[in-house]
């Protein structure tokens, strides 16, 4: 793990550090979870130093139905924190791509926070392998 | 056994093999997994093929008499022994080889024939270039000089990529047929690599045919052999792909994959509207295709021993009927192609001496396929351990591999077959018991996870020296226990580390001699090779 | 150190069409959490800033944690109103500040 850039030996966020931050971030709204924000990880990651993440929210992008805020989270990273995208009336679409490096195995978490104060949450599960096993 | 050989020699002929019943006028033929095996040979299925969640006791997670039942086959028939491991020894020697990319193209060119050229599309799954002593001395061009006589419409790869990015793209270019792959794009700036997908005119229709290389590629195989190229499952793409097919008029789309059985059976669910998936990679062979939802799934075996066909009757733009068989290649029963045959014999000439070197006999059932271990494996661990002067030893689960039948020759060719691919070294290191235990849970589940899109790689790592415990249908991190030194019956102990001898390591820069060296001295020194452990895993809770 | 932003979007588009930009930095992006051959704990340095506007309007930002890869690459969407140019601007932990424009025109 030292290979990609995060230690060992620190103690990995418990889930309770992720909690925490997505409180902050959506204040007292509860995150709805019914699929408007899309997570998009890749079920293994060919690289834990980089594995892409993509997140979009079905929008029109104005008025009240626009995203202000996406944060993405790695719950099993030692600091949870990975990006916060902020979009504007330009956006057009709240679509976004980048790439995260993760420790290990873990839960990658994204939360999205509308200009009405609604919150959408989304999970996936990315598997950090050794690899090698050709088949 | 002579009762067996009595039924075997009931005369089956090629017309026998290739009796269908065919439908509508287009046929689409199947050939994945060769493992660059021009030459017929033996190759005993699995007697173990666990299957969990929703997989389990179901294709391809069915063996011996279990499969025979669920299939209708007939014990001691030809089509039982072509798929099963049922008193293997006394029907391999009385149906004989299988396989031989001559006795391929005859049947290529009989379907050809009876359908009309234009009506039959032949789609190459992958795992095509690599897996022989001649496909490594030539880099996959042996392969690519072959498969061109078949004249296939497309290819996907897996393998292949362990030639590098350069000679992928050199071959590409040599080959008169697109290498499909929509789930393939670049690392720098996200872009595809490669085609998704084709649109061809066959019997008078509009066939899409997507290609799918091996998602996990980077992770099963060194990702520094390919470092611009990155892959996944992405089904999202391949619905984008199937959803563009249809509104460019494709009346059937035809998903040429190299996911793996599992895989594709989970895709053909979140992706529905494709009509036919050709599915590769996990060796699995099955008479006749499996429907899920409107698709059509066939898995074509591996090393040649089947061709894989697909009827379609097609009216009003959408497929009304259809007939699928996995045809045996017999190679005693079909003839060899004449054209075929004089290609494989001058792509062989240079190396015929040392490919008919003889190094040692085998004295028990060589084969590799199994889910924890396979006899040729157990003879690999063994070698690994002794010549390395190592404690234990790791050969990968590969499923390639062909099989010896006790008694029989072990020549450089059969070698090879085993051991043929591009980072062969093997390391000598010192591993925590610890260490050891992580890599066999990673690596056990890669195969026991219930959500095959969590799969991938081959079977279980293969560990010499070391009899372990395994409960599949635990979770990450508790399948694994009592670790034993056989040698000792000692258990092994997490903070003590041992030296561990092991093959075909992904990490770049390893030291160590090449695998079919070492192998060569021990089956040299050994003369005759039995395999030893093949009761080391206890499997429990299934 | 961080050297030559790269850039990826059309050259021009039809008013009010909405477009994806890719967007590249090579940098090391260093966590802070790694430590060098002697137990030394290398100090944290990365890009911790991305913003794009459109004729000097913001239209995306990216807060950047350690946890992005080294060459952050970040892709995203905007609709384009008129011709006009676009400026991205990465910061460093350093202070440094990257630049780069590209211009786009509306048929
Ligand atoms: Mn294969
Ligand atoms: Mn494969």
């Amino acid at each position: 793990v030292a290979a990609i850039g995060l230690p060992v030996g620190l103690a990995n966020a418990t889930p309770e550090d992720t909690m925490a931050k997505i409180k902050e971030f959506a204040g007292d709204k509860e995150p709805q979870t019914g699929g408007k924000l899309t997570l998009n990880t890749p079920e293994i990651a060919e690289n834990g130093n980089s594995v892409p993440v993509g997140v979009s929210v079905e929008s029109a992008m104005e008025g009240d139905d626009m995203v202000e805020e996406i944060m993405i989270l790695a719950e099993g990273n030692p600091n949870p924190d990975v990006v916060t995208f902020k979009f504007s009336e330009l956006s057009g679409e709240a679509i976004a791509e980048t790439r995260m490096r993760l420790a290990k195995t873990q839960d990658v978490v994204a939360v999205a926070r509308m200009t009405n104060g609604d919150i959408h949450m989304a999970k996936a599960p990315v598997k950090v392998t050794i690899g090698g096993c050709g088949g | 056994s002579n009762v067996t050989r009595l039924a075997a020699q009931q005369q089956l002929t090629q017309d026998d093999l290739l009796a269908f019943d065919s439908t509508g006028d287009l046929t689409i033929l199947h050939v994945t997994d060769i493992h660059a095996q021009l030459k017929p040979i033996y190759f005993r299925p699995p007697s173990e093929n666990i299957g969990v969640g929703m997989f389990e006791g179901v294709p391809p997670h069915l063996v011996g008499e279990a499969f025979l039942q669920h299939f209708g086959l007939t014990p001691g028939s030809a089509l039982a022994h072509a798929h099963t491991m049922v008193d293997y020894v006394n029907l391999a020697k009385a149906y004989g080889r299988m396989g031989g990319l001559d006795r391929i193209a005859t049947v290529v060119n009989a379907v050809r024939a009876e359908r009309g050229d234009g009506n039959v599309l032949l789609l190459d799954g992958g795992d095509t270039w690599q897996g022989s002593y001649t496909s490594l001395q030539t880099k996959g061009q042996d392969m690519v000089d072959a498969m061109a006589l078949l004249k296939p419409d497309a290819m996907v790869g897996h393998w292949e990529f362990t030639y590098g990015e350069d000679r992928v793209l050199e071959l590409i270019d040599a080959l008169q047929y697109p290498f499909l792959s929509a789930n393939v794009f670049d690392t720098t700036w996200d872009e595809p690599v490669f085609d998704a997908a084709m649109m061809r005119e066959v019997a008078g229709h509009k066939v899409a045919v997507i290609g799918q290389s091996m998602p996990y590629t980077p992770i099963a195989n060194p990702r520094w052999m390919i470092p611009n190229w990155s892959f996944g499952i992405r089904p999202e793409v391949i619905a984008a792909q199937v959803e563009k097919a249809r509104a460019d008029g494709a009346e059937v789309v035809i998903l040429l994959s190299h996911n793996g059985f599992d895989v594709d059976q989970k895709l053909a669910r979140d992706v529905p509207d494709i009509d036919v998936i050709l599915t590769g990679h996990t060796h699995d062979a099955i008479p006749r295709a499996i429907e899920i939802g409107k698709t059509l799934l066939l898995a074509s075996g591996s090393h040649g021993k089947f061709v894989g066909r697909v009827d379609l009757d097609i009216r009003d733009g959408k497929v009304t009927a259809h007939q699928s068989k996995t045809i045996p290649i017999f190679a005693d029963v079909i003839a060899p192609d004449p054209a075929m045959a004089a290609k494989i014999d001058e792509i062989r000439a240079p190396y015929e001496d040392e490919l008919n070197r003889v190094i040692g006999q085998a004295d028990d059932l060589l084969y590799r396929r199994g889910n924890f271990n396979g006899t040729w494996d157990d003879v690999i661990c063994q070698g690994m351990i002794e010549e390395r002067d190592a404690q234990l030893s790791f050969s990968p689960g590969f499923r390639w591999g062909a099989t010896l039948l006790p008694g029989q020759d072990i020549t450089i060719d059969d070698l090879h077959n085993q051991t043929s691919m591009t980072y062969p070294s093997v390391y000598r290191l010192e591993f925590s018991g610890l260490q050891i235990k992580e890599i066999m849970e990673d690596v056990c589940d890669n195969l026991f996870n219930k959500d095959p899109y969590f799969q991938q790689g081959g079977d279980m790592v293969r560990v010499g020296g070391m009899a372990y415990t395994c409960a599949p249908k635990e979770t990450m991190g508790n399948r694994i226990s009592d670790m034993t030194m056989t040698a000792t019956g000692e258990p092994i102990d997490m903070d003590r580390s041992y030296v561990v001898a092991g093959w075909a390591s992904v990490n770049e820069n390893v030291e160590g001699p090449a695998i079919w060296d070492v192998m060569e001295s021990y089956i040299t020194r050994k003369q005759t090779v039995t395999a030893s452990g093949s009761d080391i895993v206890k499997v429990v809770g299934i | 150190m961080a050297s030559k932003p790269r850039v990826k979007l059309p050259k021009s588009a039809s008013a009010g069409e909405i477009i994806t930009i890719k967007t590249l930095i090579s940098h090391e992006m260093e966590s802070g959490q790694r430590k060098d051959k002697n137990g030394e704990v290398i100090p944290r340095q990365i890009i911790n800033k991305f913003t794009v506007t459109f004729n000097d309007k913001t239209v995306f930002e990216a807060d950047i944690e350690p946890a992005i890869s080294s060459n952050p690459y970040f892709e995203f969407a905007v609709k384009v109103p008129e011709s006009g140019t676009f400026k991205f601007t990465w910061v460093d932990d350093d202070g440094s500040v990257y630049e780069t424009e590209e211009a786009i025109e509306v048929a």
